[in-house]
């Protein structure tokens, strides 16, 4: 139903995109004892380390592989085996999460031989998954980036085994944080279902306190789990982007899947439940019947605040695909969509276009609109129009909280309502002074 | 980019894929008082196809419409590992654009795998010596001119220090780079004498206008209060106007007999508690020197990203007892910080949760951070953060077991 444009430019001013191998990273560090390792120079790994120290607030495990100039001409199979081999020897993690970079793609290294002579000099590693996904920085953006690597994941990690009736894989986009994953596990579980959620960032990127020193992920998915997700009876794909993951695991083990592109509006977190009350035999628990009058009545309260108002979104496709709905589904209209990268759903979204763009296009479509929902880097530019920003996607770095945030399920919904209604009733206050 | 983002009337185009500008574009704690253009994040954004027939066209392109849509006074192109793997001669793309655009377009051939952030420093001096010092003059000048060389004004501390010279009468030229403009850089080379603030990042340009334009420099620091007293003397000496020197030795004493009093009650909060201090180059020394004038004992640095000379100025600062940590990671620091019985940790940002996840105070002192500490001021800024840090109430709770998990006695 949406045009998708891409305006025509030489150069993108103010990105909103950010780089796969960032999304790699942030997929990777939803597993626990995992260090994610960067082939490339050694600035790809200091920004997206920065970047996602400034978003969580939490030490980010994060290595590379420090590319120089002699060794990119030469080629980096020492520098993968050294760096491997180091980060052994010192972090003794349980799984090492290898990504590529442009710097290396463009170099055409070839990583599967390179792993194979790994494994063959040093047979001491065998125990130690590496799982590897390639994430050129010239091609798609974070989505994607995290998206392979689930995928690569689900690939190279799951055994299979004996079906357990009671056992389900989450697979869930970037789309959602610590938070999000947090509701989703305690949702499931109350069906009394076994969940193996993948990324689990819910559980290492929720900022806890530990009591010794780690250099590799505290928390997250457990190798031993990964390795039984042949076992689940079904997987639920939580974003658009985790279809394909979801495909992987249904090629390897027939495992049956749904996607479920959104749990932030009525409509589908109702399917969601439903959804889960058909696996488990169970009837929706008596906790969620409350919550969904609860919600429903806060639909009434903030509807008042939410018809009609234009609302610009600057966020990747299965966040805005999220967002849109939510906002729809409360009468309010999106006056601007600008994404970062290609999906499947940007052309089913029910606005009239989408725009791949940086956030020069997000401002110049902005204008007049009641407010934006964006990263925060989009805050320099609500200053600009004077329009309030809702923080949402990646990075926030001026918002403290971010690892228990939470927008899905009837309780996040509710928040959702509340948070957005809030700033729409101020506009309106504020107004009405004049 | 560093080094050079600081110049705030500027455009800053990262010519390279999407994870060069895009994870990080916007992020440098510089603050300006003038023009913003700084801080937007300009790129190429490379896709597959410009990897595979070049990047040239794209950002001659780029350029063009970066001046056609901001005016910028000048635009910095950044070469990165993608753009100098494919080969694209980043000067004669810029060398072309600044023909048909009129305005100053300097390469800066930045790619991240040819070394340290330092070397990228370096690079960048290198690039205002050979483009942009030089190429225009001052509408007049003075016999006290100077160039701050190496102060980036993060979290606006240069602030606290540009009034000081003010009083005294000693002109800042130009600021290379923090809250810098094109124009006063452009011009720099008649200054009288360089202030190189942070030793190691900008040392090539200080050398090399010596070289050029004769121009003396000296090596201080606006950290702590003997090294602004001193930094202040030297620069009046250096310039060597008796006049200015009793202006200064005034200033000094006026601003001591203020300080003293503002720092009293955090002196005595602050006496005699220990800190490690990590952090590169110039900070730390001149960050022991500031923690000494309040009575804290500084047990453990880092001599990380430190010259030789810096070490030595270590060795003299920290004593007998003083460790120098040459490389350290996390668990390192850790177990420095237990070994000396530290109070706190002062380092930079990426340090932090090391810090507070072992439930060790902490202050922030590299360009993330949010407070100046700069000058006579910026000292008790410090102070108070540093008080702030040590005194919070949160330490104790964090520390405490739950009650249910003590042993019945």
């Amino acid at each position: 139903m949406a045009t998708i444009t891409t305006p025509r430019k030489s150069v993108a001013v103010n990105p909103l995109k950010q780089s796969q191998p960032l999304g790699a990273a942030l997929a990777f560090l939803g597993l626990k004892g995992i260090m994610p390792l960067f082939h490339g120079s050694q600035g790809c790994t200091a920004f997206a380390k920065v970047a996602l120290v400034r978003h969580f607030r939490e030490a980010i495990p994060l290595s590379t592989t420090a590319m120089t100039e002699v060794s990119t001409i030469l080629g980096g199979e020492e520098n993968v085996e050294q760096a491997i081999l180091t980060l052994v020897e010192k972090s003794k993690p349980s799984i090492i999460g290898l990504c590529t970079t442009g710097l290396t793609e463009t170099r055409g290294d070839d990583m599967a031989g390179i792993l194979q002579g790994i494994r063959k000099r040093h047979p001491e590693l065998y125990d130690l998954p590496i799982v590897f996904v390639s994430t050129p920085d010239f091609k798609g953006a974070l989505q994607d980036g995290f998206a392979a690597t689930v995928e690569s994941i689900v690939k190279e990690l799951p055994r299979s085994g004996e079906t357990r009736s009671n056992q389900i894989t989450l697979l869930v986009s970037s789309a959602f944080a610590p938070g999000d994953i947090q509701e989703i596990k305690e949702i499931v579980a109350d069906f009394g279902l076994t969940a193996i959620a993948v990324p689990d960032l819910a559980s290492s990127m929720d900022g806890h306190l530990d009591d010794d020193y780690k250099t590799v992920t505290s928390g997250g998915t457990p190798l031993a789990e990964l390795r039984e997700i042949g076992s689940s009876v079904y997987t639920l794909a939580l974003g658009e982007s985790m279809r394909s993951a979801a495909i992987a695991l249904e090629s390897q083990f027939g495992i049956p899947y749904e996607v479920f592109p959104s749990l932030s509006n009525l409509d589908a977190i109702d399917s969601f439940l439903k959804g889960l009350a058909d696996l488990s035999g169970l009837p929706v628990p008596e906790k969620y019947r409350r919550q969904r009058t609860q919600a429903q009545d806060a639909m009434l309260d903030t509807h008042f605040f939410f018809g009609r108002k234009q609302v610009s979104l600057a966020l990747e496709p299965d966040l805005l695909w999220s967002m849109v709905h939510f906002l729809q589904s409360m009468g309010a209209e999106v006056q601007a969509a600008v994404t970062t990268t290609k999906s499947p759903l940007l052309e089913q979204l029910p606005v009239k276009t989408v725009t791949i763009g940086d956030l020069e296009d997000f401002e110049q479509l902005a204008v007049g609109s009641d407010l934006l929902v964006g990263n925060s880097n989009v805050a320099v530019v609500a200053r600009r129009l004077s329009i309030p920003l809702y923080r949402l996607g990646f990075p926030v770095f001026d918002r403290l909280g971010n690892g228990h945030r939470c927008t899905v399920g009837y309780r996040g919904m509710m928040q959702l309502l509340f948070d957005l209604g809030n700033l729409f009733l101020e506009q309106e206050e504020a107004q009405a002074k004049h | 980019m560093i080094a050079l983002v600081p110049i705030t009337d500027a455009a800053h185009l990262v010519h390279g894929p999407i994870a060069c500008a895009g994870n990080s574009w916007g992020s440098r704690g510089s603050l300006s008082s003038g023009s913003m253009l700084y801080k937007m994040g300009f790129t190429t954004d490379l896709n597959e196809n410009d990897v595979i027939f070049g990047g040239e066209k794209k950002l001659y392109k780029a350029i063009l419409e970066v001046k056609e849509r901001y005016s910028p006074a000048a635009v910095f192109v950044y070469s990165t590992c993608v753009t100098a793997l494919i080969g694209d001669d980043l000067d004669a793309v810029c060398q072309k654009a600044a023909e048909k655009t009129g305005v100053p377009i300097v390469p800066v051939n930045s790619p991240g795998f040819i070394g340290s952030k330092n070397l990228g420093n370096r690079v960048g001096g290198e690039s205002l010596l050979e483009y942009v010092v030089g190429t225009k003059e001052p509408e007049f000048t003075t016999p006290y001119d100077i160039n701050l060389i190496g102060e980036y004004n993060i979290a606006g501390e240069l602030w606290g220090v540009l009034p000081l010279f003010e009083k005294v009468g000693i002109r800042v030229l130009a600021q290379i780079t923090g809250d810098g403009r094109y124009g006063d850089i452009a011009c720099s080379h008649r200054a009288k004498l360089n202030v190189m603030i942070c030793s190691k990042a900008l040392i090539n340009m200080a050398r090399k206008m010596e070289e050029r334009y004769n121009i003396p420099y000296v090596e201080e620091s606006f950290y702590g209060v003997a090294d602004m007293n001193r930094c202040l003397r030297n620069i009046a000496a250096k310039i060597g106007d008796a006049n200015l020197q009793q202006r200064v030795e005034q200033l000094i004493a006026e601003e001591t007999i203020k300080l003293d009093e503002a720092l009293a009650p955090y002196r005595a909060r602050l006496k005699g508690k220990r800190v490690v201090l990590y952090t590169g180059g110039v900070k730390s020394w001149s960050i022991i020197s500031a923690a000494k004038d309040l009575g804290m004992e500084v047990c453990a640095t880092s001599t990380k990203k430190s010259t030789e000379e810096d070490k030595a100025r270590i060795k003299e600062l920290l004593g007998q007892d003083g460790i120098m940590m040459e490389k350290g990671n996390a668990q390192e620091l850790l177990r420095v910080i237990a070994q000396t019985k530290a109070d706190m940790l002062i380092a930079g940002g990426r340090n932090q949760y090391t810090a507070l996840k072992a439930k060790i105070p902490f202050l922030d002192i590299n360009q993330e951070r949010h407070h100046p500490y700069a000058g006579y001021v910026g000292m008790v800024e410090m102070a108070r953060e540093l008080e702030e840090a040590l005194y919070s109430p949160v330490w104790a709770q964090v520390r405490k077991p739950a009650p249910w998990d003590l042993e019945v006695v």
